[in-house]
This record gives C-alpha cells, sequence and structure tokens, in this order.
C-alpha cells in the first residue's frame, strides 16, 4: 500500500508539543499569517500557552486529527493542517496554515491539502468536508479549487477589519467528486 | 430619541424570561422524548434526557454564558401563565467581527403553527440588534427544516451557504444552509413597518 503521509513536496508528520509551541510562538508573531488564517483578533501567544493548546487538542482524540507539515527536499517544518470530524454527518472541517513565508504560492500547501483530503476520504471515510477562508485570502481560494473545492457560498461581510467589512467564503469538496479527480489524475 | 422605555423581552402573546432551574427540568425532559421536536431543533443525534439531566445542562448553560461572555439563553413563556413554551438563543457571538448565531424552537405540540414563533423571532433580533449591538446574524438550517426556512425567508434572510449534503438523516442525505441578516437590512424592515 501506498504512503499516505507522503506527497509531492511535503510529508505529514505528527510531532511533540513542545517542537509544535516553539513554531507556533515564532509564526504567530506574523500579524498578515494571523489575519489570512484566523478570525480572532492578532495576538502573539506565548510558547507555553501555545504547548498547553496543542495537549489539548491532541487529548480530544477522535475530534481532532492534526498534522505538522514538512518540506520533503529538506525535511523542514512549514506549517499545519488539521482536520475535524463531524462524525454523525461523515462531514469534516480542514484548516491549513505555513508558517513560513517562504513557502507561500509555491504549491506547498495545495500538496498537503491533497494529502489531508487523502486522508478524510480514505483513512476516515467522510462524506463530505469542508472549509472556510477570507474572501481577501485569494491564493487560498485559489490553491483549494485546486485541490479540488467548490465554493458553496458567501457569508456576507462576516469579517470587520482595518475598518472594512469583508466576506467570508466557504468550500466543500463531495467524496464522489474526490473519487472521480482521482480517476483522472491516476 | 432614544427609547429605553420599550420593553425588550415583552412580546404579544410570548415573553423571554430567565431559566427556571426548579420548573423547567421536567417541561424540557418532557419535549426531549418528543423525537420530531429534537429533530428539529438539534443536529446532534436525539437523546431523551431525564430531568436531572435538563437540570445539569441548564447549569453547563449558565456556567458558559458566566465565563465565555458570547452566548445569551432565553426561556420562551407564554404571557398568560408564564409557563415554559421553548427556547430562543444567540450564541457563538463574535464580539470582534460582530457575527453571531441565533436559535428558536417551540417546545409544546399544541404551541406550533400559532405564530409565536414569529413573535419570538422579532424579540431575538431586537435583541441581537439593537442590545448586543451585531453587524450580522446567522442561522443554520437543513434543508427538510421547512418551518424554519419559512420564517428566516420571512423575516428577510438571506441564503448564503448551501453545503452539499451536509446532513445524514433518515438514510438520506440533505444540503445545510446557511443564512445571514445584516443589520442595515433589519433596520430597513423594522422602518418600512412602523
Amino acid at each position: 500500500m501506498k504512503d499516505i503521509f507522503r506527497g509531492e513536496l511535503v510529508r505529514l508528520t505528527v510531532e511533540s508539543p513542545e517542537t509544535i509551541a516553539k513554531a507556533q510562538a515564532r509564526w504567530f508573531r506574523d500579524s498578515e499569517l494571523l489575519r489570512l488564517a484566523e478570525s480572532d483578533p492578532a495576538y502573539m501567544w506565548s510558547e507555553k500557552n501555545r504547548k498547553e493548546w496543542v495537549e489539548k487538542q491532541d487529548g480530544q482524540d477522535a475530534k481532532n486529527f492534526r498534522f505538522c507539515i514538512r518540506t520533503l527536499s529538506d525535511d523542514k517544518l512549514i506549517g499545519e493542517v488539521s482536520i475535524h470530524p463531524q462524525w454523525v454527518d461523515a462531514d469534516a472541517w480542514v484548516g491549513i496554515g505555513l508558517g513560513e513565508r517562504d513557502y507561500w504560492g509555491r504549491g506547498y500547501g495545495t500538496d498537503a491539502m491533497r494529502l489531508i483530503l487523502q486522508y478524510g476520504f480514505v483513512e476516515l471515510n467522510l462524506h463530505r468536508i469542508s472549509l472556510g477562508l477570507h474572501s481577501y485570502n485569494e491564493r487560498a481560494l485559489k490553491s483549494y479549487e485546486k485541490a479540488g473545492f467548490k465554493v458553496e457560498g458567501v457569508m456576507r461581510q462576516d469579517t470587520f477589519r482595518e475598518g472594512r467589512r469583508t466576506d467570508g467564503i466557504y468550500m466543500g469538496i463531495l467524496r464522489d467528486e474526490w473519487l472521480t479527480m482521482q480517476g483522472e489524475t491516476a | 430619541m432614544l427609547n429605553i422605555q420599550t420593553q425588550l423581552f415583552e412580546g404579544q402573546d410570548v415573553r423571554l424570561g430567565p431559566i427556571d432551574h426548579e420548573a423547567h427540568p421536567d417541561i424540557e425532559s418532557k419535549w426531549t422524548h418528543d423525537a420530531e421536536f429534537m429533530r428539529l431543533m438539534e443536529r446532534k443525534p436525539v437523546r431523551p434526557l431525564s430531568p436531572a439531566q435538563v437540570k445539569k445542562e441548564y447549569e453547563s448553560i449558565e456556567k458558559r454564558m458566566d465565563e465565555e461572555r458570547n452566548l445569551f439563553y432565553f426561556t420562551i413563556r407564554a404571557r398568560e401563565d408564564d409557563r415554559l413554551i421553548g427556547k430562543a438563543l444567540v450564541q457563538w457571538i463574535d464580539w470582534t467581527n460582530g457575527n453571531g448565531w441565533i436559535q428558536l424552537g417551540i417546545g409544546a405540540a399544541e404551541d406550533r403553527r400559532r405564530g409565536l414563533g414569529s413573535q419570538v423571532m422579532r424579540l431575538l433580533l431586537h435583541f441581537a440588534f439593537a442590545e448586543t449591538n451585531l453587524h450580522r446574524v446567522t442561522a443554520m438550517v437543513p434543508e427538510y427544516n421547512e418551518a424554519a426556512i419559512h420564517l428566516l425567508r420571512k423575516f428577510g434572510f438571506t441564503e448564503e451557504v448551501r453545503r452539499r449534503e451536509g446532513a445524514d438523516r433518515d438514510g438520506r442525505r440533505w444540503d445545510t444552509l446557511t443564512f445571514g441578516l445584516l443589520r442595515s437590512e433589519w433596520v430597513e424592515r423594522v422602518k418600512s413597518q412602523e
């Protein structure tokens, strides 16, 4: 069987809370990253806070599947991706972020997203996978479309930043759509 | 002119009230045994609760309100005798962005289809926009809940997101819909009705 944690540019790993906390505490001093990825006010949490957060998340076994993203070329930790199943409806929310700016817009995130979709559909056996993004995050929109997501709607003016109201975009991919894509690329 | 005389919690036949930890658990326990109500009110699997379990739930709701400060939970009362007939809430309030999620339900079958839901919605929106000052409110509803969709449309909500096949019930998939109403839309609507 193939290695489902290995893509073309990256692989998914699970790392110790210390490693993740250290990376996050550094990444989260980049307000642009936070404003792209989050809706809460950008804020720089301490390494200790992040470690406790990771431990809490990892303690909720079947609710959160969190992975680190490492490059295949030099094994560098560049970001994180996670999937949160809603088991009753076989649906899940995914979130992804590349803390290392040098890797933005170069296909690393898309590759990691493809891996998490594969994990969701062939390992967690989900029916569909969902995500949300800020409408001003055009790079993310392109990446998600490339990975197979379709826009399912827009929540109007759900974010207030720099004195402006902006929209939230919601996307989804169904198991059948993903399977069809695999047939096309195989 | 600033009008603080208008009672926020009083409707024509209904009013909003606090939880009564003594009287309400028995009533709500009965509702949780009504599968039809529960499947329309909740997305999670229906699970009847004993009065003791309901009591615990009330305590945890009030704890959440106290600690997280992003939830307002109301009981709905019949004005004639103050009896409990349902619940209404604004939850997951995102204060930074001015967004909140609303939900309401009339528990007893004999109180449904009497227009009480509309009266509650009017109070709930007034509270959300004029008291908590939200910029928008959101409601999530599966496509099989036609009564809820009808009520939301009647109050000017727009269908914003249709998550395809987002719910699994009775052996088939259903879309789940997200409806949104902006404060400006609510203000226009209220003005036009005055």
